[in-house]
């Protein structure tokens, strides 16, 4: 463990903030991102349908395995290409 | 009175440490007090010192050195009811006997010895005590990373740097660089833009810390912070603009030797901490106290290198010309910085002329390219001359004033040249400047330094913001105060 000074003004929390949630999704792209859990296909295929039913853009990624962090390209990948990103983590 | 149950109430206390020859000469008087009267010795440094005194206290972590305050050992204190009544320093039999109210101390001791210096307050250890018994008087929030957080990467999540690595700022490392100077460290240098939230000493020692600066460097980054936000500097505007500039500290006088500054080869390039680390600090201090980052409030289209960046020292030993800060009303001698909203560097190769006339055409005509042959007046510039370049006028008695008056006079066009379409491009002024002579640069717009190798006739021209003088950026310059 370590210990800081914060060198700002101290204007916003010691916390990194995560991205402030979208109210809407209207215009917005949705990345599904399927980290290779057993029929984690089959929630992630419904919800990928029912946005697309709303006109919603929906952009598809699959982790090579569920045992390590997505690698470095495909993170970079979805980082680029998408406005936020739905992820089933159990199955 | 002292914090703690640790620390007799009454009677005598002794603080020595094995490394001080001084206080292993006093060991037989200490063995000698614990026969007589009683006596609680603290030892710094080794638990079996002084072998006289078999009750002796082990104070190797210095907690109780540092509440007592010891900054001599062997010091000698006389308690009673828990306050410190009297306390004496170093071996001197008659300030003993009066402390101890004991005769006939040490007869074979020489009359007096000096001590030596306590370990508590030796440069290191003295900050760490300080954190342990919650002393650092620093009022920044404490940011806690987690145990398999990598400070280097948490620093850049943070968007705390420039885009290179930063030294984290830990309080033991801010404690230390505020020990560069000794002003408070809650005293508010100016008010740092855009956020114009004030930059105390101590949040610019943050930055400092992490711009890899040594503490003595920290009053010559505080003059920086202070010029900066002097209100003729305009650093909002300079931080603003879509034009290249970012602050160019030029340090003067006695500091820059002190602290090991780069005049002379690549003074403008890499490889001298000094030079690379206060100008690196200025620009974290209006990051991350003003809240200035590019794409936000910084619109900068291209910047430059040098807002990473961009401190030197002038070579004042040798030169017949007068230091940037003695010209701008500072006295000889006195340290001080001079800011200047620029950016990068254009080439003055002139390999052949011999005397001052060829020479300063030599300047006035590549001058001329500033932002554009086709405008004038242009941004204020800085000049830095190469030695040899400044030997040319030197042998010729050539004085820094005389040069600048010839290049004003050069640094004139006709307006024919300037008028919009001219030479086939369209920028340009109005046909109104048909029949003017036309200055390139206002009357102090051009600043002139000495600077670089002995070797090679290649000076600089440091560009200046479009916005220069009363409608934007002046030049600032300041003491550097320790």
């Amino acid at each position: 463990m370590s210990l800081l000074l914060d060198p700002t003004a101290e204007r916003s929390p010691t916390v990194r903030p995560r991205l402030p949630r979208p109210e809407k999704l209207d215009g917005l792209t949705v990345g599904i991102l399927d980290i290779s859990k057993p029929r984690g296909d089959v929630f992630l295929d419904r919800i990928d349908e029912r946005l697309s039913e709303r006109g919603i853009t929906v952009k598809r990624y699959m982790k090579p395995t569920m045992a390590r962090p997505a690698p470095l390209p495909l993170r970079q990948q979805i980082g680029t290409e998408v406005n936020l990103v739905i992820e089933g983590l159990a199955d | 009175m002292y914090r703690g149950t640790d620390l007799p109430s009454d009677g005598l206390i002794a603080v020595v440490k094995r490394d001080c020859p001084t206080c292993v000469l006093t060991a037989p008087v200490l063995g000698d007090f614990v026969q007589r009267t009683g006596l609680a010795v603290y030892t710094q440094d080794d638990p079996d010192f002084p072998e006289t005194v078999p009750g002796r206290i082990d104070d190797t972590m210095l907690d109780v050195s540092h509440r007592l305050r010891i900054e001599i050992v062997p010091t000698l204190i006389r308690m009673r009811g828990g306050q410190e009544m009297d306390r004496t320093y170093g071996w001197d039999r008659a300030e003993w006997e009066r402390v101890s109210g004991l005769t006939a101390i040490g007869p074979d001791l020489p009359m007096s010895r000096p001590g030596c210096g306590a370990k508590n307050i030796e440069p290191g250890i003295i900050e760490k005590l300080k954190i342990r018994h919650g002393e650092t008087g620093l009022a920044s929030r404490r940011i806690e990373l987690g145990g398999g957080e990598d400070e280097i990467e948490a620093m850049f999540d943070r968007g705390w740097s420039d885009g290179l690595p930063l030294v984290p700022p830990t309080e033991e490392r801010v404690l230390r660089m505020l020990s560069g100077t000794a002003r408070d460290p809650q005293e508010v240098i100016g008010l740092c833009p855009p956020d114009l939230v004030p930059a105390t000493v101590e949040k610019i020692a943050i930055n400092a810390v992490m711009a890899g600066c040594k503490p003595e460097y920290l009053p010559v980054v505080l003059a920086a912070v202070e010029a900066v936000l002097d209100e003729p500097f305009a650093m909002h505007g300079v931080l603003a603009t879509t034009m290249y500039v970012g602050p160019v500290v030029v340090v003067n006088g006695a500091v820059r030797r002190q602290i090991g500054m780069n005049a002379k080869g690549n003074a403008l390039g890499q490889g001298n901490r000094a030079n690379a680390t206060i100008g690196r600090a200025l620009q974290l201090v209006i990051r991350n106290i003003g809240g200035g980052r590019p794409q936000e409030v910084d619109r900068a289209t291209l910047g430059n290198p040098g807002k990473y960046t961009y401190c030197f020292a002038e070579d004042e030993e040798g030169s017949s010309w007068e230091p940037l800060s003695v010209e701008r009303g500072l006295p000889q001698g006195k340290s001080a910085v001079t800011v200047f909203a620029g950016y990068g560097l254009q080439g003055v190769v002139d390999q052949k002329s011999r005397d001052p006339e060829s020479l300063s055409r030599s300047f006035a005509t590549s001058l001329m390219a500033v932002q554009n042959v086709k405008l004038a007046p242009a941004c204020d510039v800085m000049i830095v001359v190469c030695p040899e370049h400044e030997r040319t006028f030197r042998t010729a008695g050539w004085s820094k004033q005389r040069f600048l008056t010839r290049l004003h006079e050069l640094c004139e066009i006709s307006g024919e040249e300037l008028i919009s379409g001219a030479k086939g491009i369209a920028e340009g002024g109005p046909d109104t400047l048909a029949g003017k002579m036309v200055k390139k640069f206002r009357p102090g717009g051009i600043l002139i330094v000495r600077a670089g190798g002995g070797a090679g006739m290649f000076s600089g021209i440091i560009g200046g913001w479009a916005a220069s003088g009363a409608r934007g950026s002046s030049p600032v310059t300041k003491e550097v105060k320790t």
